[in-house]
C-alpha cells in the first residue's frame, strides 16, 4: 500500500518531457502510472515505476532535480462512491489529502488512486484496518 | 532671477570660455583647499600622494588631484566625506550599492540652493516658462530625480504637480484633467502612460503636454523620435547622479544636440578608461565630475563610470556651456532598470541567501509594452527539490520580496532546472539585456 513515487521538476520547455521519457525507455523502465502538476513556469512530473533507486539515479545522472516521495496506492471498486469512502476515512483521522492521482487497470474492474497524504504511517494503518488493498504493481 | 531671463536663467550660462574658465580656477583651488581642510579622507589621500591644495593652481592641474570612486563612498559611509558639522546639513539622500550598502549623500542649505538653481537652468533650457505646470513623475524620496525636479520647477517658478512615480491610472486622470504642459519622467514610463493613456480612451488632444524632461536611464535617438511622434511632443535628455547632486548636472536644450553641463559648478573631465589618462574634446571615455561649488559633501574627481564624450560646438541657444554627447554605456555592469541602479551583484547576493537555489542565475532584462521588465532565472538545487507546487512556488514568491526589498523594483522570478542555464567558459554570462536602445 505504501508505494514510492518519483518527482521530478520540469521547466516548461519544449521537448523536455519526451526527453525524460526516452531515457526511461532507453533504460527499460516501464511506467505504471503518471501525472503532472503544472504552473505557467514549471511542472513537477510525478511517476510511480518498478526499480525506483534506478530511476532515480539514472534521472540525477541526466541532470534532472529528483525527490522520492512516499505516497499510498489504493485499489478501489470503480463505482459510484468509490472514492468517498477512503477519503472520508482519512478526513475523520485528521489527515489531510495533498493531490491525488489514478489510473485504471485493464483486466478488472478497479481505479488505482494514489494518494500524497500528510501522514503516511497513519494512512495506511486506517485505510488498510478497513480493508483497502493495493493490488496494483509495485 | 528676472522673469525677462527666463529664456536663460543665468547669464552665467552664456559667458565666454575664458571667463568660464577663470570662475573655475578660482572655484576649483578653494574647493581642493577646503576639502583638504575640512575633509580627513581627502587629506590623508593627498598627502599619500604628497599633494598640496598649493599644487593647484588652475584647472590644468586638475590631473593630479586623486580619483573618488563609489568604494570611497562606500568607505566612509555614512558621513565620512562631509565636510561640515552636521548641524549644517539639510538633506540626505541616498542610493543603492553594489553590496547593498547604500550610499548616502548630504547637502547643505546652499547645496539644495544651488540644485535648485540648475534644476530651474535645465528646465529653462527646454523652454519652461512661469505659466508652465509640470507634472513630475520621477519618484520622490530618497531618490534624487523626484525632488531635484520639483525644486527646480518651483525654483522657476512654474506651477508643479508632485505626482511622483507609480499609479499610472491617477498619472493619466492628472495629465488629462490638470493639463500639465512639461512632463518630467523616464522616457520608459512615459512610452507606459501614453498607452495606459490609449487604453483608457484619450488621444494627445486629451493632453496639453509640449515636452517632457527626460533622464534616469538609458534612452536613444530612435526612442525620442518615437515618443515625439506618438505623443506630439519635444523630448529632451537630462542628465545627472546622486554623488554629484542628483539631475541637473546637464541637459539638452532646445537644439536637442548634446546636453550643456552645468559646468561653473560640476567640472567635467574625460579619462581614458584603460589609462585613466585624461583626455581632450571630442574623445570618447568615461566622464568624471569634480564638484567646485558644493559645501556639504564635495567630490573630487568622481568616477562616474559612464561613458560619453565632451565637445563644444556654436550652440543656437546661446548657451556657451561645455556639451556632453548622450550616454552611451558604462565601465561597470550596472544596470538601469526603470531607473534604478541594479548591479548583479545585490542579485546574487539576495539568490545566495536560499539554501534551495544554487549561484547559477541569469538576469534577462527586456522592454516589454514600453516597460523595462526584470526576470531572474535561477536554478534549483537538485537536492531541495519538493514535490509539491505550493511550496516551489511560496519559494519563488519569498524570493521575488526579498529582491524587491532590495532592489526596490520588482524582478520575475523563475526556477528553473539545475544546469539548464548555459555555461560559458571563462565569465558566466550573467546578464541578457534585450532592450533595443
Amino acid at each position: 500500500m505504501l508505494v514510492k513515487q518519483i518527482s521530478i521538476f520540469l521547466e516548461n520547455k519544449e521537448g523536455r518531457l519526451a526527453e525524460l521519457t526516452s531515457i526511461l525507455a532507453d533504460a527499460c523502465i516501464n511506467i505504471n502510472a503518471l501525472t503532472i502538476a503544472d504552473t505557467s513556469d514549471f511542472g513537477i512530473l510525478r511517476i510511480i515505476v518498478d526499480d525506483v533507486s534506478k530511476t532515480e539515479n539514472l534521472l540525477k545522472k541526466n541532470g534532472f532535480s529528483v525527490s522520492v516521495t512516499d505516497v499510498v496506492a489504493l485499489d478501489i471498486d470503480n463505482v459510484p462512491g468509490g472514492i468517498a469512502k477512503p477519503l472520508a476515512m482519512l478526513h475523520k483521522s485528521g489527515i489531510s489529502v495533498e493531490y491525488i492521482y489514478a489510473f485504471l487497470a485493464k483486466k478488472d474492474d478497479t481505479a488505482h488512486v494514489i494518494f500524497k497524504v500528510s501522514d503516511v504511517t497513519a494512512a495506511v494503518d486506517i485505510l488498510s484496518k478497513n480493508g483497502f488493498r493495493n493490488t496494483a504493481k509495485s | 532671477m528676472e522673469v525677462e531671463h527666463l529664456g536663460i536663467w543665468d547669464k552665467i550660462e552664456s559667458i565666454s570660455y575664458d571667463e568660464m574658465r577663470a570662475i573655475q580656477d578660482k572655484r576649483l583651488i578653494e574647493t581642493v583647499k577646503y576639502v583638504y581642510d575640512n575633509v580627513e579622507y581627502y587629506k590623508k589621500k593627498m598627502d599619500n600622494i604628497g599633494l598640496l591644495p598649493d599644487d593647484i593652481k588652475n584647472c590644468d592641474d586638475l590631473y593630479k588631484l586623486p580619483f573618488t570612486t563609489k568604494d570611497d563612498l562606500r568607505d566612509t559611509y555614512p558621513y565620512g566625506l562631509v565636510a561640515v558639522d552636521m548641524d549644517e546639513i539639510v538633506r540626505i539622500h541616498a542610493s543603492s550599492g553594489t553590496t547593498g550598502k547604500k550610499i548616502v549623500v548630504a547637502y547643505t542649505k546652499d547645496d539644495i540652493d544651488t540644485w535648485s538653481d540648475m534644476m530651474a537652468r535645465c528646465f529653462a533650457r527646454i523652454g519652461t516658462e512661469i505659466r508652465d505646470i509640470v507634472h513630475v513623475a520621477y519618484g520622490y524620496g530618497l531618490f534624487t530625480g523626484g525632488l531635484g525636479a520639483h525644486y527646480g520647477a518651483e525654483r522657476l517658478g512654474a506651477t508643479v504637480i508632485p505626482i511622483s512615480g507609480g499609479n499610472s491610472r491617477r498619472q493619466v486622470e492628472f495629465l488629462t484633467d490638470l493639463k500639465p504642459t512639461i512632463i518630467a519622467c523616464t522616457p520608459s514610463y512615459m512610452l507606459h502612460l501614453y498607452e495606459v493613456m490609449t487604453e483608457e480612451g484619450f488621444t494627445t488632444k486629451d493632453i496639453s503636454l509640449k515636452a517632457d524632461m527626460f533622464g534616469a536611464e538609458p534612452w536613444s535617438e530612435n526612442m525620442r523620435k518615437e515618443i515625439e511622434r506618438l505623443l506630439n511632443i519635444k523630448a529632451y535628455d537630462i542628465y545627472g547622479l546622486s554623488e554629484i547632486t542628483g539631475p541637473g548636472v546637464a541637459s539638452e536644450c532646445i537644439a536637442q544636440n548634446g546636453l550643456h553641463i552645468n559646468e561653473d559648478c560640476y567640472l567635467p573631465e574625460i579619462i581614458d578608461i584603460k589609462s585613466k589618462k585624461p583626455l581632450g574634446l571630442d574623445m570618447q571615455g568615461e566622464i568624471v565630475f569634480t564638484t567646485i561649488k558644493k559645501k556639504g559633501m564635495p567630490l573630487i574627481r568622481y568616477r562616474t563610470k559612464d561613458i560619453t564624450k565632451l565637445f563644444r560646438d556654436d550652440c543656437e541657444c546661446g548657451r556657451t556651456l561645455v556639451k556632453m554627447e548622450r550616454v552611451t554605456g558604462r565601465t561597470d555592469d550596472m544596470l538601469i532598470i526603470r531607473g534604478v541602479n541594479v548591479f548583479p551583484s545585490q542579485i546574487e547576493s539576495v539568490l545566495l541567501e536560499f539554501s534551495q537555489l544554487t549561484p547559477n542565475y541569469q538576469i534577462i532584462v527586456d522592454r516589454i509594452n514600453m516597460m523595462d521588465v526584470l526576470e531572474i532565472r535561477v536554478e534549483m538545487n537538485e537536492n531541495l527539490f519538493s514535490d509539491e507546487v505550493r511550496k516551489i512556488e511560496m519559494l519563488e514568491r519569498n524570493i521575488t520580496q526579498a529582491i524587491e526589498s532590495v532592489l526596490a523594483i520588482s524582478a520575475r522570478v523563475k526556477l528553473v532546472e539545475p544546469k539548464s542555464i548555459e555555461r560559458s567558459e571563462g565569465k558566466a554570462v550573467r546578464i541578457i539585456d534585450k532592450r533595443k536602445i
